[in-house]
Formats: structure tokens, sequence, C-alpha cells
């Protein structure tokens, strides 16, 4: 039975790693980049934080959330890029990457100013 | 002559009663003189400006001290200096002119003429206030001093009435017809500069013209202000005017006491009111500055010097009448600047004592003049003149005799008089009692002239009383201010008690012998007492443990007013920041991703290959990075210096031109996919 689970985990994980070559490169870099911004998130909570403590709290809220931000905005970009999806076909990849730019801007500026 | 009947049947009615408190205004005196001689105090032998002194020496001459000879050499210096050149301000001649009449300098033949000539040509050309008072004043000065030279005002009626013209409805002046506000100070300077018209003004005025005038002044008049104490002030409507009420008033009285003096009429102003700007210069005591300190002898001496209202003041040495002495009370009366005052007599009309307003104890009583220390006396008190707070009221009755000016006193001065005496204390007595039942445990007598050696026993459950009887000369009930009755332990520890039972907790429940002390006091006894009545054996129950401890007096009698203990204030404590070495190391952990993610970019084979080659493209999209650079690079400036507002300005401006950008960039690439796909 755990051979067999094991084998079947073995087999999931391969079957998953060959899909996911076979997409476009494009989505690719999106992939990395939401997995960059997550790693940097938690590395800044749990490890900063357990260690330290969260003193100036706000800088602490500002920083996670610039992670997780762009990270949610970067999903968005690979569901509307993605010519799978048929819902947004219509859509030109370019003005979704527009989309993307001007969003992240955005949540800079809020991050920034409450930075302090 | 009509108008001095009219004159002299105002100031003899007097019919306004003046209500309000009442105090006591001195005359000018030897203190005065001698603090306008620490006031005035030249630099160098010399003042800083011909204003300054002009106003020290006006002052010192009012004040009949005599400082001429110090200063006169280098003052006279400028003052010639200024009046044989040409090209003086009408400012620096009047004040020039103004000083040498004081000083009495020399000056050339030639040096008049000048300066003559200088303001006829300013009168002619003046179209401000301050031009026009600056001519047309000097012209007045140099008319009594050169008496020689000739003096023409030219078209007397023009200047009359262009002066006129800068006058408001309210009685108030402006400065220029530019300028909208008015000020009543500058409507002072504006009578004296029309006072001066007239006296340079060849022949009569239409008196519809004077007339104006009057009704001007009237008006400026109903702007007068008023203190609780019965003084009256001029002061400016706006908050932040230049001149304050000393000044203002000042210039006010001068204004109208030159208008009337021109025109051989008395002051437009009722008799109290007078009074009552005269009691508001003496009200201010000895004024620090010097410009203050002018303004208020100036105006003194305009009131005093006026021929038709000169009022008098009634002041008194000292307020206190003391039965047991059986002094007098002593009044005087005076001109301001404390002259002597003419022939008349002062009645006591009412005393009113705080007790029983509405009754008057003594009535209509006149005081007996000594001739030799030039003061009124009363010296018969009524029998019913008891000791305590009374308000009297003098009236001045002038003597019907010609006098050579007129003089006008209030309705009535009220002042504050206090009557102290000595109190008799009777049946005095000490008794301790049995607190529910009240009989008496024990009594002793007490005689509180002399210290009292009476003993005593009490303990907790029992009452003290002690009781006494205070009598007036004239055997009235008297209640005292203060009465205060103080026990104190053998090791020096106090309770002071207005009520005379302590509770056991405040006596620290230290049992033991006690001192008795008793003080009672009041403003009008003469003989106030503090006696140590005796000593009393307080029997209290033991101290329970969580009682007060009773604190360590020290032996110094005054320690317990020294300084407390001092109480330091702690601020909150900034919380720990972290160590900075571990803060940069995080950076660095930080960073750790970021080359995780260029690293995994490499690895994926990402390339620039779609970067558009033609130059239009290729610029707009190297804009488009640029843009979106700048944006990040503000953000970084944003966080490190600017504010918010700033920023969102300048992101504006970035912001409009990275969509146009963007916009060219990435429709070309999509046109470029576009193209390839179709292709």
């Amino acid at each position: 039975m755990v051979k067999s689970t094991s084998k079947d985990a073995q087999d999931l994980f391969h079957s998953l790693h060959s899909a996911y070559t076979a997409t476009p490169t494009n989505l690719k870099i999106i992939d990395l980049y939401v997995c960059f911004a997550v790693f940097t998130a938690l590395i800044q909570q749990v490890a900063y934080m357990a260690l330290v403590g969260s003193f100036p709290f706000n800088s602490f809220l500002s920083g996670v959330l610039s992670c997780i931000g762009t990270a949610v905005l970067a999903v968005c970009l690979r569901i509307q890029v993605n010519k799978e999806n048929k819902e947004f076909k219509d859509l030109a990849p370019e003005r979704a990457f527009a989309d993307f730019v001007l969003c992240n801007l955005v949540l800079h500026l809020v991050i920034i100013n409450f930075l302090g | 002559m009509m108008a001095g009947g009219n004159v002299r049947f105002l100031v003899l009615i007097l019919a306004v009663a003046i209500c309000g408190a009442a105090s006591v205004f001195q005359p000018i005196s030897d203190s005065h003189r001698s603090a306008a001689l620490d006031v005035f105090v030249p630099v160098d032998g010399s003042y800083k400006s011909l204003e300054e002194a002009y106003e020290a020496l006006k002052t010192l001459e009012i004040l009949g001290i005599d400082k001429k000879s110090d200063l006169s050499s280098k003052t006279c210096e400028n003052v010639v200096k200024v009046l044989q050149s040409s090209s003086s301000t009408l400012k620096d001649a009047f004040y020039a002119l103004n000083v040498n009449g004081i000083l009495k300098c020399k000056i050339g033949e030639a040096g008049p003429k000048d300066i003559v000539s200088q303001l006829q040509a300013g009168v002619k050309d003046a179209k401000l206030l301050l031009d026009f008072y600056y001519s047309v004043r000097g012209l007045v000065l140099a008319k009594e001093q050169f008496p020689g030279t000739h003096i023409s005002l030219g078209d007397a009626e023009a200047i009359f009435r262009s002066i006129k013209s800068l006058s408001q409805s309210d009685g108030r002046w402006r400065y220029s017809s530019n300028n909208p506000e008015s000020s009543t100070f500058a409507a002072g300077l504006a009578y004296e500069t029309l006072a001066g018209v007239i006296s340079l003004a060849p022949s009569e005025f239409d008196p519809s013209l004077i007339q104006s005038v009057k009704t001007g002044i009237l008006k400026l008049s109903d702007s007068i202000q008023k203190y609780d104490d019965g003084t009256f002030y001029f002061d400016e409507k706006s908050v932040d005017a230049s001149q304050g009420p000393i000044s203002t008033t000042a210039s006010v009285i001068r204004g109208l006491t030159s208008f009337a003096a021109s025109e051989s009429t008395g002051l437009n102003l009722p008799g109290d009111k007078i009074v009552g700007l005269a009691k508001f210069f003496l009200g201010v005591g000895i004024p620090g500055d010097a410009k203050d300190f002018f303004n208020q002898i100036d105006a003194l001496a305009c009131l005093e010097d006026n021929k038709f209202s000169v009022p008098l003041i009634l002041s008194l040495p000292s307020t206190v009448i003391s039965l047991t002495k059986k002094e007098p009370l002593k009044v005087k009366v005076s001109t301001v600047l404390g002259s002597k005052a003419p022939a008349l007599s002062v009645k006591l009309t009412q005393a009113l004592s705080s007790k029983s307003v509405d009754s008057s104890v003594i009535n209509n009583q006149e005081l007996k003049f000594d001739a030799d220390s030039a003061t009124y006396f009363l010296d018969s008190f009524p029998k019913n003149f008891d000791i305590g707070k009374y308000t009297f009221v003098f009236k001045i009755v002038l003597d019907e005799s010609a006098h050579e000016k007129v003089y006008i006193t209030e309705a009535q001065t009220k002042v504050p008089i206090a009557a102290t005496g000595a109190i008799s204390i009777e049946n005095a007595e000490i008794a301790v009692l049995d607190s529910d039942i009240g009989s008496v445990e024990s009594q002793k007598k007490l005689d509180l002239t002399k210290d009292g050696a009476v003993s005593l026993s009490a303990n907790h459950l029992q009452k003290l009383r002690l009781s006494f009887q205070l009598t007036t000369p004239l055997g009235n009930a008297f209640k005292p201010h203060q009465a205060f009755f103080k026990l104190k332990h053998e090791s020096q520890v106090e309770h002071i008690f207005l009520d005379f039972l302590g509770l056991v907790e405040k006596l620290y429940y230290l049992s033991g012998k006690y001192e008795i002390q008793l003080t009672i006091g009041d403003a009008s006894m003469e003989n106030s007492l503090l006696s140590n009545i005796g000593h009393i054996e307080l029997d209290l129950p033991e101290r329970p443990e969580k009682a007060t401890r009773p604190p360590l007096q020290s032996t110094e009698p005054y320690s317990r007013y020294g300084p407390k203990a001092e109480i330091s204030h702690i601020f909150r404590i900034p919380e720990k920041l972290p160590a900075k070495q571990l803060s940069l190391v995080f950076l660095g952990v930080i960073v750790l991703p970021f080359i995780g993610f260029l690293i995994g970019l490499t690895r994926l084979g990402v390339n620039i290959k779609s970067f558009p080659s033609s130059t239009g493209s290729a610029i707009s999209a190297l804009l488009f990075h640029c843009g979106i650079g700048a944006v990040l690079l503000l953000y970084v400036l944003f966080w490190l210096k600017l504010d918010l507002f700033t920023t969102l300005k300048a992101l504006s401006l970035l912001g409009v031109f990275l969509l146009f950008v963007g916009h060219r960039t990435l429709s070309q690439l999509a046109s470029a996919s576009n193209k390839l796909k179709s292709a």
C-alpha cells in the first residue's frame, strides 16, 4: 500500500512535470515571478518576524502585502495571457500586460506610502 | 458771552451720576518727576531722533524739571541743521520747530525764511493727512517763534475742505484718500491741523464749515469707551492698530483742545467725560515707555491748560480711619498736574456701609479746610459709626466767585474707606463635653488677652468646645474674618482646624499632651490676637496597623514650606529596534530570491528577441522601459524624501507620458505578433 501510494505520487509528479514543460515560455516566466514573490513574502514574514518581531508594524505589513499583491497580479496576468483560456480569447496579451504594469505601479505607490 | 454762560451752566449742573466702582486716583506727584528723569535718558548727550528729543523735552518742561542745559548743545545742532537744509522732510522740520520752541536755539536770519517757504510749498502739495499735519502745524510754530516773517496760507478754505474731505461719517479720519481704513488717532491729528488752519487764516471761516467739524467731534465722542472704574478713553476700532489707547486718547485730546482754543469755545464734551479722560491718564500710573509717558503728561497738560474745562481731582492720602487713634480723614483736591485748586468746598454726601447699602450713616457733612496743608478734613464721626468697610461719596462744590478758568469736577466721587477699631473679647471659655449627651464634663474660663495655663484632658469619645464673644466698640456683635484653632503635639506635630472637631485619624493616633493656640484676625480689627490657651491631654486609641504614621517633622520650623520631592516625568521609552546588523543581514537574505529569479529566467532561456529593431518602435519601447524605471525611482524618492502631494503631482505627469508611450509600444508589438500569426 505504502509503496503504491509513493509510486502514485511519483507518477503524479512525473506527469505534472512533463505537462509543465509543454507550457509556453511566457507562462513559465510568469510562474517563476510568482514563486519569487511568494518566497520573498515567506522570508519576510516567517523568518524575520519570528526572529525579531514585527516592531514597525506598518513596515512589516507593507512589505508582506507588496509581495502578495504583486503575486496576485502576476497570476491575473497569467490567466489573461494563457491562450487556452477561452474566456479571455479576445483580449490581446499586450493589453493584459499593460494592465499588469499599471496595477503594479498603483500597488507600489500605496505600499511606499504605507511604508512610512 | 453766550458761549461762556453756556459752558458755566454746563459746569454747575452736576447732573450725571457716575455709576461705577469706587476708586482713588492720585494726581501727578514727585514720584512721577523722578521717574521721568529715569525714562527720558539721552544717549551720548543727544536723542536718537528729533521726535524723541521733542517728547522728552516737552515732558520735562511740563513737569517743571530743568535739564535743558545738558542737552541743548547737541540737540540744537541737529535742529539748526534741519532748519537750514532745504531737503529736510516735513516731519523733520515739524519736530525741529517743536524742539526749537522749547530750547530756543539760535537760528540765523536766513533759516526761518527757507523753512517757511518749504512748509508753505508742503501745504500746497499735500495730499495725505500726515503731510497736512506736519506742514500746517509747522507753520503755526514758525509764526510763534519768528514773529517777523510773513506767513500766508494761500487759500485757507480750500485747504480746510481738502482736509475735511478725508473725514468719515462716524467722526474718524482717513490717512489718505486711497486708503479706506479710518482711525481715531488720525482724527486727533486732523483736528489739530484744522485748528492750525483756522488760526493761520487771514479771515473768518464760513460758520457752516466750523459747525460740520463740531458735529464730527460729537460723533467721535460717541465712540468713547469706558472702564468700570469711571475712566473714559478712546481706542482704535481695528484690532491690529499701531496706536494703543494711551496714544489714541492723547491725540484726540490734543486735537480737541487745540480746536477749542482756536475757536475760543469750550470742549464739546460733557464734564464727566473730561474728568473721566483725566482719570484714565492718571490711572495709568507711571508708564515705563517714553512715548506713553509723553502722551500721558502732554494730554494732562492739554486738559489743564485749556481755558474752559479744567478737571479737578479729589484724592485721599489714606483711606483708613482708625477709631482708636481718632485721627481726622484727610481729603485733597487739586488739578491733574498737582497744582492748586481754586476756592471750593468738599461735602461728604453719604457714607454707605457695606452691610446696609441703602441707608447712609453720615449725611451731607461739610469738610473743614486747613489752609496750611491745603487739605480738607473730617474729624467728627457720628456716634453710630462702627468699624467695617464703607463707601464714602464726596461732592465738590465750587465757590461762586469768578475764576480765570472754568473748572469741572465729577458729580460724585466714590471712595472705599475702611474703619478699624479695637474689638473686645468676652466670655471666653473652653469645655470638654461628652459626645452624645452634651453634658459638660469640665469647663474652664479663659482670659484670651493673656497666655493661659489651662489644662484639660479628653479622649476620643468626647468633644471639645471653645466659645467666645467678640464685640465692636459700639457693642454690636462681630464676626471675624479668620478664626483658627491650633493643636500642637509635644513632638511638634501640628494641626490646624477651622471647625472645632478633629478626626482621630487626622491626629495620627498620637496620644499625649497638646498645646492649644487660638488665632483671631480681621481687616477691621486692630487687635487681632494669637494666644496660647493652655494644654489638653488627649487619650486616643491605639494605632491600627494600616494607619499612616505621622510625618517626621524636622527640627527646622520652616522646612514644611520647603520644596517638595521632585516628580520626574517618565516618557514612553521608545521600543527597542533590532540591531542594525540583523537588519542588514536580512536585507541580504531578501535579495537572494531575486537572484534566484534571475537565474531561473536565464535557465528558461528568456530572451529579448522580440525587441523591435526599427527605430521608431525601438525608441518608444526604450522610452516605455525608461518610463517604468522613472516611476519606480520616483517611488524610492517618495519613500526617502518627498511627501505625497509632490509625488502625486510628479506621478501624474509621468503616468501620462508612460501611458502614451506604452500604448504605442504595445500596439506595435501586438501588430507585429499579429502579422507573425497571420503570416
